[in-house]
C-alpha cells in the first residue's frame, strides 16, 4: 500500500504549485485556477489523513465535500468579480486594476 | 399767598416747551409751530406779568426776595442750590422781557413769512426766550450762567440763521468767539467767588456777613500784589458783561450781527440778551460796590463812558439803517454801565428797562421799512413817511425816546443817569469818574439825538433815491407790536418820573421805579439844571439833524453832508479802524500762533515724532515677520516635510498588487514557521 508520505509529498507539490500560480499569473483567472489547486491540496491532504489516521469518523470526508462547496462557491464569484472588471474595464490583468491605489 | 410765586419756576418752562416740540414734532407746519411759539411766550408772559403785579405791592418780596429752590447739588463743601427767585430787579426785567418778546414773536410771523426755515426760526427764539427768562429769574450765578450760555447758543445760530451768506455766518461765529472771551474771564470771576465764599447764591452773596468777610479777605496775584478780593472777582465778573452787552473793547461783534433776521437784532442784540451784561452788573451790584474807590466802580465807569461816547460817534457815519441802531445799542448800554460805574443802580436799571422798549420798537420799525423798501440802505430810503405811516409814527416815538426828548420814556431814564452822575461829581469834584462820566454821557445824548434825527430824515422825509423802491406798509402782524410798543416808549418812562417833579412826580407814584427796585438806594434828588441841560442838548441834536437832513433832503446821488467832515468822516464809517486793528493784531497773531503750533504738529514735532514710532513699530513687526516665516514656518513644515517622507518610503510597500501582498504574507507565514521550527522554545 501506498505510504502516507507520498500523498502528504503529492498534496504538497500541488500546494505550491497553486501559490506559485497565484503569485506569478498576471491574468486574474490564471490566479483563481492557482487558487482552485490549493483547496484541492487540502483536499488531498484531508481525504489522505483520514483514511490513514480515522477512517472510523466521517469529519475528513465531510470536511473534505465541505471545501469543494466552498471551492465551487469561491470560482463562481471569482469569476463573476473577473467577468464584471473586464465589462468596465476591459482587461484581466490583475496589475492593471489598481484603483485603490490612486 | 405765598404760593403764588411759586410759579415762577414755570416760567421758563414754556417757551422751552415751545422751542422742544417745534424742534421735534411741528417742524413741517409753520403755521402750528407759529402758535406754539406765540402759545410759549404768551402764557409766560401772562404768568410773568401776573406775578410782576403781585410782588410791586409786595414789600417783603422786593426788599427780601422769594425763592423757589429746585434742586441741590452735593459738593465738596456742602449743597450747592440751585433755583429761581423774584426780587425787586427780577420783578423789573420780568416786567419787561416776556413782553418785548411777545411782541417780537408775533412781529416775526410777519416778518419771516415765505423764509424755507420759519419754524426753526421760532424754535431759535423760542430757545432764546427760555435762556433769557431763566437768567433773569436764576437765584444763583451757576444756573445764570447756564441760561447765559444758552443765550450765546441762540444769539450764535441767530445771526447766522441765513448761513448761505457767508457774511452771516462769519458774523455768527465773531459773535460766538467775541463773546466767548468774555464768558471765560466771567466764568474765572466765578471761580474765584466761588472759592472765596463757598457759594454762588445771590441771597448767601450778598448777606451781611459774606459782604463783611469779602471786605477783609485779600488775594495774591502776580504783577499787581496783594489786592482786596471783591474788586477782582467784580472786574472778572464784569468781563462777562463786556462781551455780552457788547461794550469796549469786545464790542465790535454786535454790528455785525445785524447779518441776522430784523427781529432777532430787535430781540437778541438790542431789547434782551444784550442788557443781559447790565443785569449781571446790576445783580452783582453790591460787589462792585463794595469797595467803591477801588478799580472795581471806575473800570465800569470808564468802560461805559467811552463805550458811550464812542459808539455814539461811530453811529453818526453809518449808512445802514440797521447798523446805526446797533452803534447806538452798544451806546446804550454803555450809557447803563457807565451809570452803574458811579453807583446809580436804580437809573441804570431804568434805562435798561426803558430801553428795551423803544430800542426794540426801533428795530422793529427798522425791519418794517426793510421789508417794505427791500434795502438796508438808508441813502437810498427817502420819502417813506407817506408810503409807511404807521411805521413812520411808531418809528418817531422810538426816535424821541431815544433821544431823550421829555416826556418819552428814554428822557427820564436818561436824564435820571445824567443826575446821579453830576450828584456824584458834585461830590467829588472835577478830577473824579462821574465828571468823566457826566461829560462823555452828555456829549453822548447831543449825538444820539443828531445821529436819530439824521436817521429818521434820511428814511422818511424827501424823495426816495433809488428807482425801484415801491415801498408799501407792512402787514398788521408787523405794525400792531410796533403800536404796542410805541405806547411804552412813551409812556413807560412816567413811573420813575422824580418824585419832586411838579404834578407829574405825585402822579405816578412819587417815582414808582424807585420804590420797586431801589428800596435800598436813596434816590436822586431832582436837579433842574441837569434837567434842562439835557433837554436841550436833545434839542440842539435833533435841530442840527434838521438843519442838516431835514431842511433841504438830500436828492438822489447827492453825497451824504457828513463826508464834509473830511477824514473825521473816514474814521467814523471805518468805526475807528477797531475791526482792522483786530484783525492785525489780535487775530492775524492768533492765526500765526495758530498755525505754527500746526506746523509744529504737523512736520516739525509731533508727526514726525509719531511717525518714527510708526516706522519703528513697522520694523519691529517685520522682525517678526521673518522670525514666523523662517522660525515657525519652518518647524512646521519640517514636521510635515518629514513625514511626508517616511510617507514616501513606505508607499513603496503599498505597490497595489495583490500578488505583491500575498508574497509578503506567504514570506511572513515562511519566516515564522521557520522560525517555530528552530529556535528553542
Amino acid at each position: 500500500m501506498v505510504p502516507l508520505s507520498w500523498f502528504l509529498v503529492l498534496g504538497a507539490a500541488l500546494f505550491c504549485i497553486g501559490v506559485y500560480g497565484v503569485l506569478s499569473r498576471r491574468n486574474a483567472i490564471g490566479i483563481l485556477m492557482g487558487v482552485e489547486l490549493i483547496l484541492n491540496a487540502v483536499n488531498i491532504n484531508l481525504i489522505a489523513f483520514w483514511r490513514y489516521r480515522t477512517p472510523d469518523h466521517l469529519t475528513g470526508l465531510v470536511f473534505a465535500v465541505f471545501v469543494m462547496a466552498i471551492a465551487a462557491a469561491e470560482a463562481a464569484v471569482g469569476l463573476a468579480l473577473i467577468i464584471a472588471i473586464y465589462r468596465t474595464r476591459n482587461t484581466v490583468i490583475v496589475e492593471d486594476v489598481d484603483l485603490l491605489k490612486m | 399767598m405765598t404760593e403764588l410765586y411759586d410759579w415762577v419756576r414755570l416760567i421758563p418752562l414754556f417757551p422751552f416747551l415751545a422751542f422742544a416740540i417745534i424742534l421735534l414734532f411741528t417742524q413741517r407746519n409753520q403755521k402750528l409751530s407759529t402758535y406754539l411759539a406765540w402759545a410759549g411766550i404768551g402764557i409766560t408772559w401772562l404768568l410773568g406779568w401776573t406775578i410782576v403785579f403781585r410782588a410791586i405791592g409786595d414789600k417783603h418780596v422786593l426788599e427780601e426776595g422769594f425763592r423757589a429752590p429746585i434742586f441741590s447739588i452735593p459738593t465738596g463743601r456742602g449743597l450747592l442750590e440751585l433755583g429761581f427767585q423774584v426780587d425787586a430787579l427780577t420783578t423789573a426785567m420780568l416786567f419787561m422781557v416776556p413782553f418785548v418778546c411777545l411782541m417780537i414773536f408775533i412781529y416775526s410771523k410777519g416778518y419771516m413769512h415765505g423764509d424755507p426755515r420759519y419754524s426753526r426760526f421760532f424754535a431759535y427764539i423760542s430757545l432764546f426766550a427760555t435762556g433769557m427768562l431763566g437768567l433773569i429769574v436764576s437765584d444763583n450765578l451757576l444756573l445764570l450762567y447756564i441760561f447765559w450760555e444758552v443765550m450765546g447758543l441762540c444769539s450764535y445760530l441767530l445771526i447766522g440763521f441765513w448761513y448761505e451768506k457767508p457774511s452771516a455766518m462769519k458774523a455768527g461765529l465773531k459773535a460766538f468767539i467775541t463773546t466767548r472771551i468774555g464768558d471765560v474771564i466771567m466764568f474765572l470771576g466765578m471761580l474765584l467767588l466761588y472759592s472765596v465764599t463757598g457759594t454762588l447764591s445771590f441771597h448767601e452773596i450778598f448777606s451781611e456777613e459774606t459782604l463783611h468777610f469779602l471786605k477783609e479777605t485779600t488775594v495774591w496775584l502776580p504783577l499787581v500784589g496783594t489786592v482786596s478780593v471783591a474788586p477782582v472777582i467784580a472786574v472778572l465778573l464784569f468781563g462777562g458783561a463786556v462781551g455780552k452787552s457788547a461794550q469796549f473793547p469786545l464790542h465790535v461783534w454786535l454790528p455785525d450781527a445785524m447779518e441776522g433776521p430784523t427781529p432777532v437784532s430787535a430781540l437778541i442784540h438790542a431789547a434782551t440778551m444784550v442788557s443781559a451784561g447790565v443785569y449781571l452788573v446790576a445783580r452783582m451790584f453790591p460787589i462792585f460796590a463794595l469797595l467803591p474807590e477801588t478799580a472795581s466802580m471806575s473800570v465800569v465807569a470808564f468802560i461805559g463812558g467811552f463805550t458811550a461816547l464812542l459808539a455814539a460817534t461811530i453811529a453818526l457815519a453809518q449808512d445802514d439803517i440797521k447798523r446805526v441802531l446797533a452803534y447806538s445799542t452798544i451806546s446804550q448800554l454803555g450809557y447803563m454801565i457807565a451809570a452803574l460805574g458811579v453807583g446809580a443802580y436804580v437809573a441804570a436799571t431804568f434805562h435798561l428797562i426803558t430801553h428795551a422798549f423803544f430800542k426794540a420798537l426801533l428795530f422793529l420799525g427798522s425791519g418794517s421799512v426793510i421789508h417794505g423798501a427791500g434795502t438796508q440802505d438808508m441813502m437810498e430810503m427817502g420819502g417813506l413817511r407817506k408810503k409807511m405811516p404807521i411805521t413812520f409814527w411808531t418809528f418817531v416815538a422810538g426816535m424821541l425816546a431815544l433821544a431823550g426828548v421829555p416826556p418819552f420814556a428814554g428822557f427820564w431814564s436818561k436824564d435820571e443817569i445824567l443826575a446821579h452822575a453830576f450828584e456824584e461829581f458834585m461830590h467829588k469834584g472835577v478830577m473824579s469818574w462821574p465828571f468823566f462820566v457826566w461829560l462823555v454821557l452828555s456829549l453822548g445824548a447831543l449825538l444820539t439825538a443828531f445821529y436819530m434825527a439824521r436817521q429818521v430824515f434820511l428814511t422818511f422825509y424827501g424823495e426816495p433815491r433809488s428807482h425801484h423802491m415801491h415801498a408799501h406798509e407792512s402787514p398788521k402782524v408787523m405794525t400792531y407790536p410796533l403800536i404796542a410798543l410805541a405806547v411804552f416808549a412813551v409812556f413807560l418812562g412816567f413811573v420813575g418820573v422824580p418824585e419832586e417833579f411838579p404834578v407829574l412826580g405825585p402822579l405816578f407814584g412819587h417815582n414808582l421805579f424807585h420804590h420797586i427796585v431801589g428800596h435800598q438806594y436813596p434816590a436822586t434828588p431832582l436837579n433842574w439844571g441837569v434837567m434842562g441841560l439835557s433837554v436841550l442838548l436833545a434839542l440842539t441834536g435833533l435841530f442840527l439833524g434838521w438843519l442838516v437832513y431835514g431842511r433841504n433832503p438830500l436828492k438822489e446821488g447827492q453825497p451824504d453832508p457828513m463826508t464834509k467832515l473830511g477824514p473825521v468822516y473816514t474814521l467814523l464809517r471805518n468805526k475807528y479802524y477797531i475791526d482792522e486793528f483786530y484783525s492785525k493784531f489780535i487775530v492775524r497773531p492768533a492765526v500765526a500762533l495758530a498755525t505754527l503750533l500746526f506746523r509744529f504738529d504737523n512736520s516739525w514735532v509731533i508727526d514726525p515724532f509719531v511717525n518714527l514710532v510708526g516706522k519703528i513699530g513697522v520694523w519691529l513687526s517685520d522682525l517678526g515677520r521673518i522670525f514666523d516665516l523662517n522660525i515657525i514656518d519652518g518647524i512646521v513644515n519640517g514636521v510635515a516635510a518629514v513625514t511626508a517622507w517616511f510617507g514616501k518610503i513606505l508607499r513603496l510597500t503599498q505597490t497595489g498588487k495583490a500578488q505583491n501582498y500575498l508574497l509578503v504574507a506567504i514570506l511572513t507565514v515562511l519566516l515564522l514557521l521557520g522560525l517555530y521550527l528552530y529556535l528553542p522554545m
